[in-house]
């Protein structure tokens, strides 16, 4: 601040006050700044206070509650570190970082496919289409609106992360338009008859984008702006987790499921079953939108080919490896994948039938998918002890059993 | 409460129901009995708004609801339990009767509800956290019709609860039926088992082919020659 007032005197100050990378300058040095935050002032309140509700409360609850605290006060650090060590580590190999932009980009799309395909059960099978859509819309903002807003790709500059994020959101917000398109007149249809129309829909985009010639047709639309980063890979990935886990467990996430279950019932119920599957397709093609948009930025080239159903499929299969409907087990399965496919890109095509190969074998060992319904998640900690305690009473000579 | 008038329904080319008229006053048990493919079930989807009808009039606590969605209807105070029960197989008990009380808001009034289904189907309760995919066949019924009660209908449209159940099981649903019934909620009920469904029935309408062919209090259509000789298999 202070230089910029020493500056402010002249005409204009010579260099930005911002450089261009500035999001994950932010991003890193959150990151460390949220260790301090949890070290400085919020562990010793939590810690004391914690304390304070395990000694002096008489009552289950208080004592619940200073539990609760205790622990967050000592494990809130300790994440903090983690996350800001592994963002160090990180971002000095180039390799992992390159995967791990790959891992968050197809987390988003396989965690919004499941909010469509294994929440609500809509089988898709066009959700590249909508990742298309929102690719091209993004590319389309910063490469031809970009130098207007001050974008330059050559030089990196302090809009360009602004610019960005609008282009991603108006993407997302595109690829929604084009999900409420589909979804609508497609609404009638369940099952296998749905996935037709949605593989439809996909190849339709995929065939119109070779014949835009202002959108590079067949050859591809180059020159976008290299503006993905692991931050924003991150970013999105998280959120896309979040909201999709959040509708999953309030009350719309548990109307989505009585959709997927048994859609009379669900209509008897009173879930407005025709909104619910709209909504499902909208926010699912919002995130897609939002991958192919980072895609794009992440590769600064975008081509039909990349969009098309072979693709969908893929998504498809780390929805159904990971589980249908289990939030983390779509994570798991994204993440698995994405390194697995890198890992054998020197086998080239020979990794399509090791893929189908480890499907089949999915599918015969364990139907529901990796995770089945399971989420990972504090949950799971609890749900193990008891398992173990389980076997363990299974294990003891059963004396304690009384009939009646 | 519930009034139709020349109900007309059609599948495809097929005249589901004639001109259907019946009437349900509060705090009455309705049953509605026929043979297979009678209309009876496709009555109730109608009323639901599941089945769209062709023509005629449904006024339901003094509303014309014929051209509402179901979700509308769900919300003026009808309940419908499917027939085949539909409970949501891969989600637990708790989830499935919490999925009743979807339109509601009021905190505590669906957790007395709970508390109301859970001392009404004790089972319930202590499978709480299974998946309803693994209860019987008798406890799915308990489980649909106690999800239909979280919405606390006014009227409850209850589709063959007998089906598929060991007439142990039957007759302790239907002994529930009346329970419910006496605590204030007026019962529409479809029945293969006439004789069952008569038996606790206010009044009765036979359907036969999409037409009321007959109507009578409960125990006169079990006194009635042309009903005993159809739908419960006796001789005259």
């Amino acid at each position: 601040m202070s230089d910029q007032t020493q500056t402010a005197g002249g005409a204009q100050p010579p260099s930005s006050p911002l450089p261009g990378n500035w999001f994950d300058i932010q991003a890193r040095s959150y990151a460390e700044w949220m260790f301090w935050v949890h070290l400085l002032i919020l562990q010793p309140p939590g810690f004391v206070v914690g304390l304070l509700f395990v000694v002096r409360c008489a009552t289950p609850e208080g004592k619940a509650v200073g539990t609760r605290l205790l622990k967050f006060s000592l494990v809130g650090p300790g994440v903090a570190i983690l996350i800001g060590a592994a963002l160090r580590f990180v971002s000095t190999q180039p390799y992992l970082s390159f995967i791990l932009v790959r891992v968050g980009i197809w987390v988003i799309l396989a965690t919004s496919l499941n909010l469509i395909n294994g929440i609500t059960g809509q089988f898709s099978l066009g959700h590249m289409g909508f990742a298309a859509v929102g690719g091209y819309t993004a590319a389309s903002i910063t490469v031809l609106l970009g130098p207007r807003l001050g974008v330059d790709p050559a030089n990196p500059g302090p809009a360009d992360p602004l610019v960005f994020f609008a282009a991603l959101v108006c993407g997302g917000v595109a690829a929604s338009v084009a999900g409420v398109l589909v979804g609508l007149p497609t609404l009638r249809l369940r099952g296998d008859y749905l996935a037709i129309a949605t593989l439809g829909f996909g190849e339709i985009v995929r065939v119109a984008l070779l014949n835009i010639p202002a959108l590079g047709g067949a050859a591809g639309f180059k020159g976008i702006p290299s503006f993905t980063t692991l931050s924003w890979a991150t970013l999105w990935a998280v959120a896309a987790v979040l909201v999709v886990r959040n509708i999953r467990f309030s009350r719309h996430g548990r109307a989505l499921l009585a959709v997927r279950e048994d859609e009379v019932a669900a209509e008897a119920m009173g879930v407005d079953t025709v909104r619910y599957k709209v909504r499902a397709f909208t926010i699912g093609a919002f995130f897609a939108g939002v991958a192919g948009g980072l895609l794009g930025h992440y590769i600064t080239i975008l081509v039909p080919k990349e969009f098309g159903f072979l693709n969908s499929i893929e998504v498809v299969v780390m929805v159904v490896l990971g589980g249908m409907g289990s939030i983390t087990g779509s994570v798991l399965a994204a993440a698995g994948l994405t390194y697995l496919s890198e890992a054998l890109r020197a086998v080239g095509d020979v990794r399509m039938i090791l893929y189908s190969l480890l499907l089949i074998l999915l599918m015969l060992t364990r139907p529901q998918g990796l995770l089945g319904q399971i989420e990972l998640g504090r949950d799971s900690v609890r749900r193990l002890r008891a398992l173990l305690g389980k076997w363990r009473r299974g294990r003891a000579p059963a004396k304690e059993e009384t009939p009646g | 409460m519930l009034s139709v008038r020349g109900l007309d329904v059609y599948y495809g080319g097929i005249h589901a129901l004639r001109g259907l008229s019946l009437d349900v006053s509060e705090g009455e048990i309705v049953t509605l009995i026929g043979s297979n493919g009678a209309g009876k079930s496709t009555t109730l989807k109608t009323l639901s708004g599941l089945v769209r009808p062709s023509a005629g009039s449904i006024t339901f606590r003094g509303a014309e609801i014929i051209a509402e969605r179901p979700h509308r209807i769900v919300a003026r105070g009808m309940s419908h339990v499917p027939e085949g029960r539909r409970v949501f197989a891969n989600l637990t008990v708790a989830e499935n009767l919490d999925l009743g009380a979807y339109q509601r808001r009021d905190r505590a009034g669906i957790r007395e509800d709970l508390a109301r289904t859970y001392h009404i189907f004790p089972r319930l309760e202590e499978r709480r956290s299974q998946r309803a995919g693994t209860l019987s066949g008798g406890e799915q019924q308990m489980l649909a019709i106690g999800r239909a009660l979280m919405s606390r209908p006014r009227l409850l449209l209850l589709d063959e609860p007998s089906l598929g159940l060991a007439p142990r099981v039957v007759s302790s649903i239907f002994t529930i039926i009346r329970e419910i019934n006496q605590a204030g909620t007026t019962v529409l009920l479809v029945e293969q088992n006439a004789h069952l469904a008569l038996e606790i029935a206010h009044r009765g309408y036979v359907i036969e082919t999409g037409e009321i062919v007959l109507t009578d209090t409960g125990p006169k259509l079990l006194g009635n020659a042309q009903v005993k000789r159809a739908y419960l298999g006796e001789a005259a």
